[in-house]
């Protein structure tokens, strides 16, 4: 007989999300808790995020990644939080078992009760640009290059340019220019930035960085390795434009192209997902499988660590009411609109009674806009509006709706209207 | 001296190797990369063809039709994936059902055997299919194998059995002295057997200078990788009915369970293997008259392949007027599906009528078996663990690069494209060559990864 150890409560990945969650779990609770990471060491993509910034809402003030990410694995030591590193999950069911495998156990088993998915994001590749020209060596994310710097030591090249202003590009572009680089330009496909304004500042501007807007590779030359690449401007269409190539001699093309939830797990087991790629979830961070929950970037792609802090530290909650039967699956989800405007809205459904006094919908608008109002409407009844006077889709938006604004079983709807 | 020498390392060079093996016979393996198996044999549709389509009584149907009945115990003994799930070519009109009549006649010539499928059974077959496709030819003998591996196997397999293999050597001379051959001023064989594929024109002059008889055409073929997913697409090859406007492209399933839409077909020079979205978008554009909705988002690659397409329009598999320099060239669609058959071919046929072949009692066929291991795992997306790994490496024919690694065991083939596991890869082979990270290149040896170190060390 196959022995099946049971556990409480699975969290599956030992990052900012994962830690955030087992911690509020334990503290509201459950004991039973087992994190599960993959790495050697606690604390995710943290680990290798050594510039500062982290922490000024959660902490009031700036820490780098390790020492944000240190205060979250303390805690779990304090609370004796079981965790087991260098340990994949190969296998989640809807009955939530989970198969993990591991160097000293081989293929284990587990029975659980509830699982928390916390399972990060992955960086936008090549293929999935379709990037044109060879498939080179010196053609590299952002993410891989930030991690062969400053985990393993080495640099990836001397000359780069960077496609993509995302905010790990944009650490890059300093980062390698301070370790003696030369960063030529930076290219971003739309007609506005994708990253921090702060970080357009400190890491481009405060160095000379040219940004490219509304430009993109064209190709990519070389023998074996990045020797050449060719840029474009691109129309509203994102066709190129004749006659405004540039050549830029490098010897590294870094990509920061965006990020996507990473859900090997739950693409497998028919969980339903959103377009952004994460799993649909309620108001509680519950996915349309009953008992299992997911947070942090693995649902949808954050600008800050505080807020995965904050929002893996609810479900962690919710994980605890549901495992004490406080919580149940809704059988009546209301589901969440995506207005005008509006690219998506997390959570992408709510259950009326489970919520406690309100909810925080977190959502991204799809292009830039100035002088707008957000309209939240239940059945086309509008309960609140928020004037903005500048809005950007790489900057997550957040409001917070009382209960008793909301009608059990209505539809709510967010849109962006115009400002005259 | 050698018996034989090979020139090229392809899944032709690989396969011809492996037979080879089964004589008593010194043997050496030339290939310029650092890995067998790096061009054509790793970029091209993955397809074992059934043999409908190529015109009867040519080197190309005789050979088609001969291989494809020879993979299964071939991949048995080598374990590699193939898979016979059939093709479908589809019609859109009634003049393209005559065609596939034609065709199936053709099949006949072949010896292939072949099913005209009527809008209902192709529908039924493959639901995805467009509402427009009013009929179609299946060929259930038509299969998908992992050609890469198939190659590295018998590569493998080869030199377990006492071949030996030099890789990162171009071969630039070739002379005949006396009765026998020597390359690169240095080996010396008295039979050269020239499997150069896209290189093989170039290999062939080095030996019969004036000669005009073949040219090879590089052509390219680009195509999109789709990832992984738990959805309903397609269980056969597809194919589109051949037509002024060109051959078409087709849709397939691969044996890793992802889907390859493609190729493109453009004349171009041995080394642009670069891809362009205008390209890419006319793949699309046709792909999607098969199937429309195709999910593109789930798009994780896309890359390009360099076919030999000889001047010829047929395979050239003979000695060549120099005696014991033997041309295999030419070996473009159906040139994998061949494959087995030629190398079986060049050995009894060829090489027999130039030495005595005489079998080597001890020869095994097979490699020793593919094991998935659990443990720790490095790749996440491909679930490929350290063991599997180790397991390459400690093999007769590992990987010196990070995409030979990535492609024998699909460590950085998946999602991320080895955004999360790439660095652990460099770090396990640069320990089990015991060399610096840096000295591990991507793919070929000028491709690096790391430029230098950022901290001296202690």
């Amino acid at each position: 007989m196959e022995n099946i150890r049971k556990v409480d409560l699975v969290v599956i990945g030992g990052g900012s999300a994962g830690l955030a969650s087992a911690i509020a779990a334990k503290e509201n609770g459950i004991d039973d808790i087992l994190i599960i990471e993959k790495e050697g060491y606690l604390g995710g993509i943290l680990e290798q995020c050594i510039h500062n910034g982290f922490g000024l809402q959660t902490f009031k003030e700036q820490l780098a990644g390790p020492e944000y990410a240190e205060r979250f694995i303390q805690r779990a030591k304090e609370l004796n939080i079981p965790y087991i590193l260098d340990t994949f999950v190969t296998t989640i069911t809807p009955e939530k078992d989970v198969f993990y495998t591991n160097e000293k156990e081989g293929l284990v088993h587990l029975q659980a009760k509830a699982i928390i998915m916390a399972t990060g994001c992955v960086e936008r590749t090549a293929g999935q640009i379709q990037l044109e020209g060879k498939r080179l060596s010196g053609v590299l994310t952002a993410g891989l290059a930030q991690k062969y710097l400053n985990i393993e030591g080495y640099m990836v090249g001397k000359k780069v340019f960077i496609l993509g202003s995302g905010d790990i590009g944009l650490i890059m572009a300093r980062r390698m220019t301070l370790e003696g680089a030369k960063v030529l330009g930076v290219a971003e496909l739309m007609p506005y930035s994708n990253g921090l304004a702060r970080n357009i500042a400190q890491c481009l501007n405060d160095f000379d960085i040219p940004l490219y807007l509304s430009h993109t590779v064209k190709n990519v030359y070389g023998k074996d390795h990045v020797e050449k690449i060719t840029i474009a401007q691109v129309d509203e269409k994102f066709q190129y434009i004749p006659n405004t190539e540039m050549d830029f001699e490098v010897d590294t093309l870094i990509l920061s192209c965006g990020l996507i939830p990473y859900n090997i797990l739950l693409d497998d087991i028919g969980c339903k997902m959103s377009s952004t790629k994460g799993a649909i979830v309620d108001n509680n961070y519950m996915t349309s499988i009953d008992g299992i929950f997911e947070c942090g970037n693995s649902l949808h792609v954050h600008d800050l660590v505080d807020f995965v802090s904050a929002e893996s530290k609810e479900a962690g909650i919710a994980a605890s009411k549901y495992l004490k039967g406080i919580l149940n699956k809704s059988s009546e989800d209301t589901m969440v609109v995506n207005g005008n405007g509006i690219g998506y809205v997390v959570p992408q459904k709510y259950d009326y009674d489970s919520i406690d006094d309100s909810i925080t919908f977190k959502f991204r608008v799809r292009c830039p806009m100035k002088n707008i109002k957000f309209v939240v409407s239940v059945d086309d009844m509008e309960i609140k509006s928020i004037r903005k006077l500048a809005v950007v889709p790489s900057e997550m938006e957040m409001l917070t709706i009382k209960k008793d604004d909301l009608i059990k079983g209505s539809k709510l709807e967010i849109k962006v209207e115009e400002v005259k | 001296m050698y018996d034989v020498i090979i020139v090229g390392a392809g899944v032709i060079g690989c396969l011809t190797a492996r037979n080879l093996a089964k004589y008593n016979l010194k043997i050496l393996v030339i290939e310029k990369d650092n890995d067998v198996g790096n061009e054509t044999t790793s970029a091209n549709s993955a397809i074992v063809h059934s043999g409908y389509d190529p015109l009867p009584n040519s080197s190309k149907a005789k050979f088609n039709v001969l291989g494809n009945a020879m993979f299964d115990k071939l991949c048995e003994e080598l374990d590699v994936k193939f898979k016979r799930i059939g093709s479908i070519t589809v019609a859109f009109d009634e003049r393209q059902m005559e065609t596939l009549k034609e065709l199936q006649e053709r099949a006949t010539l072949n010896n292939v055997k072949t099913e005209l499928l009527d809008k209902t059974k192709v529908h039924e077959l493959e639901p995805m299919l467009s509402e427009e496709i009013v009929g179609g030819l299946l060929a259930p003998t038509a299969g998908i194998v992992d050609p890469f591996n198939l190659a590295v196997h018998a590569m493998e397999n080869a030199i377990d059995n006492g071949v030996e293999l030099k890789l990162s050597t171009k071969v630039e001379s070739i002379k005949k002295v006396d009765d026998h051959f020597v390359v690169n001023d240095e080996y010396e064989a008295k039979v050269v057997i020239n499997c150069a594929g896209i290189y093989s024109d170039v290999i062939n002059k080095m030996v019969n200078k004036d000669d005009t008889s073949f040219e090879i055409l590089p052509r390219k073929g680009e195509y999109f990788v789709l990832d992984h997913f738990n959805r309903p697409f397609v269980n056969h090859t597809i194919f589109m009915v051949p037509s002024e406007k060109g051959k078409g492209v087709l849709i397939s399933p691969t044996t890793s369970q992802n889907y390859l839409i493609g190729p493109s077909a453009e004349l171009t020079s041995r080394d642009d293997n670069a891809t362009d979205k205008l390209t890419l978008s006319d793949v699309r554009r046709q792909a999607s008259s098969v199937i429309p909705n195709i999910p593109f988002y789930e798009v994780i690659r896309t890359f390009a392949g360099i076919r030999s397409t000889p001047s010829t329009h047929d395979f050239i598999i003979e000695e060549s007027k120099t005696k014991g320099f033997i041309n295999v060239a030419g070996i473009e669609s159906p040139g994998l599906a061949s494959s087995p058959a030629i190398a079986d071919y060049v050995v009894n046929e060829i090489v027999g009528k130039i030495i005595k072949l005489e079998p080597d009692t001890s020869f095994n066929p097979c490699v020793k078996k593919y094991i998935k291991h659990p443990g720790k795992m490095i790749c996440k997306c491909e679930r490929v663990s350290l063991q599997d790994v180790m397991d390459v490496l400690n093999r007769s024919c590992p990987p010196h690069s990070i995409k030979g690694m990535k492609r024998r065991v699909r460590a950085g083939f998946g999602r991320c494209q080895g955004g999360m596991c790439q660095g652990d890869v460099l770090k396990i082979m640069a320990d089990f060559y015991g060399v610096d990270r840096m000295d591990i290149p991507y793919d070929n040896d000028d491709s690096f990864i790391l430029v230098s170190k950022t901290k001296e060390e202690n």
